[in-house]
């Protein structure tokens, strides 16, 4: 602010023109590009939309959450439509894995749709999946909520989804906000980072 | 086996753990440091060979250095002066 040494825009430094090589160029634009990144608060603003609701889709949204929280970006989950049960105090129960359409899944022995529709199927495919993870100490989605709400990662469940399920907020794991599109929209402009899962 | 070690400030185990959770500790931990102290990771998640690096970049610590233990990794890094 006061003027010191000399007026604002002396450069006290060699002059410019000509001195600098294209390397040097280069290497000031980078440094320039650098430090804008890290000025703009869209690199650390980080949006997620989850709107499945199978155990395996469950992963995804909240893996990448508390990794982004944990990078230091300001992170919000908006949960929609099937993705609701993710954050239902049910999740435990409601977060199935199906094996019907899913040809990438793998099994002990190939099984046709017709056999994979059977009833039974399904809790087997759900059991088999949480044996692997547990074996592999993958995470619990229990835990991946809780480091999320640990990290602060806002966690949002989508009120016009809601009220067409028949949810009540109570119906909800502790922390959840509600909002609808304009909300998540007004979050989601600021981040540079927007995934839809 | 490095011959000098980095000396840390705080270790990390992450041993068994797959992602996100190594890099959920190791920010955590980071958290409890000040400028310039050093964190010591060791983890057995292949996939922490890229996470930590790309982890360090993007949140101004840096990565001082890695290496294989047995069948851990190992890494060093300082923490940076922003978060």
């Amino acid at each position: 602010m006061a003027d010191t040494n000399g007026s604002p825009g002396t450069v006290a430094e060699a002059p410019r023109s000509a001195a600098l090589s294209e390397a040097e160029i280069r290497e000031i634009v980078r440094l320039e590009i650098a430090r804008a990144g890290a000025r703009d608060p869209g690199t650390k603003t980080a949006t997620i939309i989850a709107s499945k609701g199978t155990l395996d889709w469950a992963y995804p949204p909240l893996i990448l959450a508390t990794t982004a929280a944990a990078s230091g970006m300001k992170t919000s989950v908006f949960f929609t439509f099937y993705g609701l049960s993710i954050i239902h105090r049910d999740f435990e129960h409601l977060l199935k894995v199906s094996p019907l359409g899913n040809p990438a899944m793998p099994m002990p022995i190939t099984m046709p749709n017709l056999v994979l529709g059977l009833p039974g199927m399904g809790p087997v495919a759900t059991k088999m999946m949480k044996a692997k993870f547990r074996g592999k100490n993958v995470a619990t989605i229990r835990e991946l909520l809780d480091t999320a709400r640990e990290l602060d990662v806002r966690l949002i469940a989508c009120q016009m989804t809601m009220d067409v399920f028949g949810y009540k907020p109570e119906d909800f794991i502790e922390g959840v906000e509600f909002a609808g599109a304009a909300a998540f929209l007004a979050e989601a402009r600021k981040a540079h980072l927007t995934l839809f899962i | 086996m490095a011959e000098t070690e980095i000396q840390a400030t705080v270790v990390v185990d992450a041993r068994g753990l797959l992602c996100p959770m190594p890099i959920v500790k190791t920010a955590k931990a980071m958290k409890g440091l000040e400028a310039g102290e050093v964190l010591k990771v060791i983890a057995t998640d292949r996939g922490a060979i890229a996470d930590v690096p790309a982890w360090a970049g993007s949140t101004g610590n840096e990565l001082l250095e890695w290496h294989e233990e047995g069948g851990d990794l190992v890494f060093f890094l300082r923490r940076g002066e922003e978060e």
